[in-house]
């Protein structure tokens, strides 16, 4: 990282810092992860910033939170290009890039308001299953129902 | 799946089976005509709990039919308003309670996934009476059925289907289904019924044969079947979208004029008027003996799931 950079945010010590997130889309990653910035830890944000690889790129830094992988693998929704660095005692100690995974559970509301999925009073929880990773395609196991990149940020409250 | 793959198998979507289950299916559907009038005692110590959360005449009345005819017992309700439900009991409790009475379950739901959701549940096996838009699948295996009993064969076929491809569940559990053979579909609809996004990917993603028409004019003397549905008017978010669709199609015998002479038309029924009651008294109309069919098939179905095959 540029000594500029630097500038912007210091370096964290336990942590997740996901890089390499397309411009403009930190604040949507954030939400993905169920971070809203009220749970008190230490949340670093760099939005539109240069980068070599995508032209400008947006950073988030998280300290003091455990994330797993699947958990980090959900950004791949939203930000296929992302990389993850695993932070501990101030070193890198992983780094991988994130992979939509095959089945998405609970996360993301189904926009068909006739799925069963939306029913408050039944136990169940939604679950997506990825058809396409470019252009994302994901359809509702119950329902059928095709969902893209933009009914994920409308269920995600971000679009 | 292949044979014996019935057996204890919940039926949510014609996509859980095969082509080889389909025969498999016939062929005990065959034997099963036998026995649509009179009795085949082998499924006597069983239960078969309907639960028909929407109205339904001809799958629950088939259904109930299927299962005294081969010797076993029904449960159920028909509408919410006399059981639990109405207390604000959920699907899921429902289902749990059915699951521990009966050895199989029948559900039609207004909601999409219902059924899928109920399997999930229930460990005894579920049969998708149709859920909201989405499956009809046992629907699908009649209609498959018929047209196998019509022309013994179902591959090299030319079939139309007229109406309500939006909404109507039949319309997806059937191309679904005919994705196992090879026909050629003509599709033809009103503008704003024409088939929703997921069923024309899922047609391109099987390399299916069709074309879209909203006149069946245009297609008729090429087809081998007619398949007829509704417009569901239940299933339109907005009735003034329904005001502007409603009586846009008709079969009538000037429309037959142009048919095939071995044209079979089908309709799953109920109907309203887009078939005209002339066209009842024509070799062409086999909606009644498709409705009639539907014990047999079920018969054969119930056998499957609750018995195996031998």
């Amino acid at each position: 990282m540029s000594s500029k950079k630097e500038l912007i945010i210091s370096k964290i010590r336990d942590g997740v810092v996901i890089d390499h997130i397309p411009a403009g889309r930190a604040l949507v990653v954030l939400r993905l992860l169920g971070i809203s910035g009220r749970e008190g830890f230490r949340v670093a944000l760099v939005m539109n910033v240069e980068s070599r690889k995508l032209g400008t790129k947006d950073i988030v830094k998280i300290e003091g939170r455990e994330l797993t992988k699947d958990e980090l693998n959900l950004v791949a929704l939203v930000a296929p290009t992302a990389t993850v660095n695993i932070i501990r005692d101030y070193d890198v100690i992983s780094k991988f890039k994130v992979v939509v995974p095959e089945v998405i559970e609970g996360l993301i509301k189904c926009k068909n308001p006739r799925c069963i999925t939306n029913q408050q009073r039944e136990p169940i929880r939604s679950r997506f299953r990825v058809v396409s990773r470019d252009p994302l395609k994901i359809v509702c196991e119950y329902c059928g129902t095709i969902h893209e990149l933009n009914d994920i940020e409308k269920s995600l409250g971000v679009s | 799946m292949g044979l014996l793959g019935w057996f204890n198998h919940d039926v949510i979507t014609v996509l859980d089976f095969n082509r080889e289950d389909f025969e498999v299916l016939f062929s005990e559907a065959v034997n099963m005509e036998k026995y649509a009038k009179s009795r085949l005692d082998i499924l006597n110590d069983k239960v078969l709990a309907l639960a028909f959360f929407e109205p339904s005449t001809r799958t629950r009345l088939s259904f109930e039919t299927a299962m005294l005819r081969l010797g076993g017992r029904v449960i159920g309700f028909s509408g919410t308003e006399a059981t639990s439900m109405a207390k604000g009991e959920n699907l899921a409790d429902t289902i749990r309670m059915l699951d521990s009475y009966a050895n199989a379950i029948v559900i039609r739901h207004s909601l999409e996934g219902a059924a899928k959701f109920a399997a999930e549940i229930a460990e005894s096996p579920v049969i998708n009476a149709g859920d909201g838009s989405q499956n009809h699948p046992t629907q699908a295996m009649l209609d498959l059925y018929t047209i196998w009993r019509e022309f013994n064969i179902i591959d090299g076929l030319s079939i139309g289907i007229l109406g309500d491809l939006k909404y109507a569940r039949v319309v997806n559990s059937l191309v679904q289904a005919l994705s196992y053979y090879k026909v050629k579909l003509h599709l033809i609809s009103p503008e704003l019924l024409k088939p929703r996004r997921e069923l024309l990917e899922f047609m391109n993603s099987r390399g299916m044969v069709y074309d879209w028409t909203d006149d069946p004019h245009n297609v008729i003397g090429d087809l081998d079947v007619l398949y007829v549905v509704r417009i569901q008017r239940e299933r339109f978010p907005d009735p003034i979208e329904y005001e502007r669709v409603k009586g846009a199609y008709r079969v009538d015998l000037k429309l037959l004029s142009r048919a095939k002479p071995n044209l079979v038309i089908l309709h799953p029924l109920p109907r309203v008027d887009e078939v005209d009651f002339t066209v009842d008294n024509t070799h062409y109309a086999k909606y009644f003996r498709q409705a009639g069919l539907g014990v047999p098939l079920r018969m054969a179905l119930l056998k499957l799931i609750l018995k195996g095959g031998d």
